[in-house]
């Protein structure tokens, strides 16, 4: 009995323990079922193209993605992957997505810094030099979006809500011209609020609304409509921040597949050994 | 090693070696140390550990090899790791839920130590390294939660090495060397980083003493009665080997569901962030393995006595077997001990739970409490100063009393007298659970 409850405890202090508690002042995440959920989820390649479409001609205007480069976006997983080109960089979607920008470089010949067509090694560029040149044209730096997802208590459930989630703004909350109040942004609105009663959760975000309906049209039919249209990046979101989610789970299976007959073989080799020994 | 050594070289080559390194009869007197035959699956956990820290090590040397440890390539470096080498998202994987799982079979261990007595005479050198070994993972593992220079690691960096700026007068001066500056910045990186490597061999050294230093009494075992014949025992290989190999086998599994269904549950999300000092983290909390001991800390408002007293939590686990006055070695056979343990091992988990929390969070939310001295009873900060007490209070008081006032049950003449007496031992059952007994 008390041995049982020990390894109970001993289990229990591991998952009890371990993630710690986040202050409430944000509503409550609403919650998708996304095609990545669980320990068989994957994701949804028509999905990640529609999500990096809405990054290209949205997001991309204030957020950089310094840590994708083109190429991932043809790997297994992602969302220009094509058995036909095991090598992203002939992908020809992945070529042409390249091509399309310009990126700094120094001139061979000259010396002289140039623009040149991005390939597929090169990161999409960032909008803005630096965080000082963002914040002086935006009033603040706008996070890079690579690992949005995982530097988010919630992940995609997050991106979703607060990208959906702009609300009106409380009677009493005290929001700086050109700020919106969002209730599933993190924070703590105490110095804001000159209403009755407690602060209300969420916080106050210099983003506004960036996705409306039909702001971003779909080439595959999917209707431009804002929950889509969120849907879609908060998965491409989470794509650039794990790009290798797909391959590490099915590893994962092989993996427990074969540590499960290893286990039995050894527990197997274990009861003929000690057979013949009273213990 | 004990005993006379029963290895005999076999070819002309051995013979030959054995006179100028005896490393195969070395080899040979591991394989075949005799074993106590009762030891249950709580003693598992020390092979799993080594196995642990070789993980451990063979992970971080390939980690190594792609880190760049400056203030302004750790976190991309990291994130190279993850995203361009081959493979590199499980390496770093594997090393960062090894730590939890190093943390995980130590405390098993540590707990099996106290519970069955295993520190007692002549075994106090042996749960001395131990404790050691434990002091050194604690520094290793923070320091490798720094490497990644993500928000939680700059400011877990800048919270505990501010502790010892709560020593009075020298303080100051041993936060600035350990930073190597004025501020957590690239030279802390780069100490840690160097640190962080070194330790591990530190470790391993320390392992080899730690077997050494059980090697010379032999194992203790859950009746706690030392080995009397040859009767009692079962020679290492195969029979522990096997069974060790099953349990690390199992343990694996855990580790691998962690690491690649469940691979940022025990992180924090704010790592993600790239280390900024100009902005603070709404909750700085440690990885799980050092929560209680952040519990502690905070139970206390004075900040010299709260680090006084996470020194003196630790200390304690160093002093047990001066502080333990029972003779009876296995608490199999002290009833009331047993049940001080189990409140101390809830103490334990209490203790990392209010670690979690914000000392002001309400544990029972919307109960509204009434203030007790400088905190509302209905907070973690109360519950933290609960749990810190008994534990105190079980090593200090109740380790050194029990043993002179309670009464013990009859202790068994030799390992196998219950073995022999059990049900299970009859014929037909001698084979039937073996891994249920003993």
């Amino acid at each position: 009995m008390t041995r049982k409850f020990l390894a109970l405890s001993a289990f229990l202090g591991l998952l009890v323990a371990g993630p710690a508690l986040a202050a409430s002042s944000q509503a409550p995440l609403k919650h998708v079922q996304w095609s990545f959920s669980g320990p068989f989820g994957s994701y949804d390649q028509a999905q990640l193209q529609r999500g990096f479409k809405v990054y290209r001609e949205v997001c991309s205007q204030c957020h950089a993605l310094n840590l994708v480069s083109f190429h991932d976006l043809g790997q297994p997983g992602g969302p220009f992957w094509d058995p036909k080109y095991p090598n992203p960089n002939d992908n020809p979607y992945v070529k042409a997505i390249a091509a399309d920008y310009k990126v700094a470089d120094i001139d061979p010949d000259t010396g002289e810094n140039m623009q040149r067509a991005a390939t597929s090694a090169d990161h999409p560029p960032a909008p803005y030099a630096n965080d000082t040149a963002a914040k002086a044209t935006l009033g603040g730096a706008p996070p890079d979006m690579s690992l949005l997802v995982k530097a988010r208590e919630g992940g995609p459930d997050y991106v979703y809500s607060l990208v959906t989630g702009y609300a009106p703004a409380p009677q009493g909350l005290v929001v700086p011209p050109g700020k919106y109040y969002n209730p599933y942004m993190l924070s703590d609105l105490a110095s804001s609020w000159k209403g009755t009663g407690p602060a209300p959760v969420g916080g106050i975000i210099a983003m506004p609304p960036p996705l409306t309906a039909g702001k971003v049209s779909f080439d595959d039919g999917a209707p431009s409509t804002l929950d889509q249209e969120a849907k879609d990046v908060a998965a491409f979101l989470t794509w650039a921040s794990d790009p290798k989610m797909d391959q590490r789970k099915q590893t994962g299976l092989a993996v427990l597949v074969y540590l499960a007959i290893f286990s039995g073989l050894l527990y197997a080799s274990y009861r003929r050994i000690w057979r013949n020994v009273a213990h | 090693m004990s005993g006379p050594s029963t290895y005999e070289p076999k070819t002309a080559l051995e013979r030959w070696l054995d006179q100028r390194l005896p490393i195969l009869r070395f080899n040979a007197e591991l394989m075949d140390f005799p074993t106590p035959k009762n030891l249950n699956y709580w003693w598992t956990f020390g092979a799993i550990l080594a196995f642990c820290l070789i993980t451990q090590i063979a992970t971080g040397v390939v980690l190594a090899m792609h880190y760049n440890a400056s203030a302004g390539g750790a976190f991309n470096s990291v994130e190279h790791i993850m995203r361009d080498v081959n493979y590199g998202w499980l390496i770093r994987y594997i090393h960062a839920n090894g730590a939890s799982m190093f943390f995980l079979a130590v405390y098993i261990h540590t707990f099996r130590g106290i519970y069955y007595g295993s520190f007692k005479a002549p075994r106090e050198v042996l749960w001395l390294i131990g404790c050691l070994i434990y002091l050194t993972m604690m520094a290793t593992a923070f320091m490798g939660y720094v490497l990644p220079w993500g928000q939680m690691s700059f400011w877990g960096a800048k919270v505990i090495t501010n502790l010892f700026s709560a020593i009075p007068l020298v303080g100051p001066a041993i936060t600035t060397w350990l930073w190597g500056g004025f501020a957590v910045d690239a030279p802390t990186l780069n100490r840690f980083y160097s640190l962080h490597y070194l330790l591990p061999f530190v470790i391993a050294g320390l392992v080899g003493l730690h077997i050494w230093a059980l090697h010379v009494p032999g194992n203790s075992n859950p009746v706690g009665v030392n080995v009397k014949s040859k009767s009692d025992t079962v020679p290492f290989h195969p029979y522990y080997t096997v069974k060790d190999g099953f349990a690390i086998s199992v343990f694996v599994i855990l580790f691998a569901v962690f690491v690649f269904y469940m691979p940022e549950a025990l992180g924090h999300s704010d790592n993600y962030i790239p280390a900024n000092p100009i902005v603070t983290p709404p909750h700085i909390v440690p990885e799980w393995y050092f929560l209680p001991y952040y519990a502690i800390l905070r139970a206390i408002p004075n900040k010299l006595m709260g680090v006084a007293a996470l020194g003196g939590a630790i200390a304690c686990i160093f002093a047990l077997p001066w502080l333990d006055t029972s003779k009876v070695r296995s608490m199999r056979y002290r009833p009331q001990a047993k049940i001080y343990f189990v409140f101390f091992v809830l103490a334990c988990l209490v203790l990392g739970v209010c670690g979690a929390h914000e000392v002001d969070d309400q544990i029972i939310s919307g109960l509204a409490g009434f203030p007790l001295g400088d905190a509302n009873i209905n907070s973690y900060v109360w519950l933290s100063r609960i749990g810190a007490l008994y534990y105190f209070i079980y090593f200090l008081v109740i380790t050194p009393m029990l043993g002179l006032r309670e009464t013990p049950l009859p202790v068994p003449e030799s390992i196998s007298t219950p073995v022999l007496s059990h049900p299970a031992a009859a014929p037909a059952g001698a084979t039937a659970a073996p891994e249920k007994k003993g």
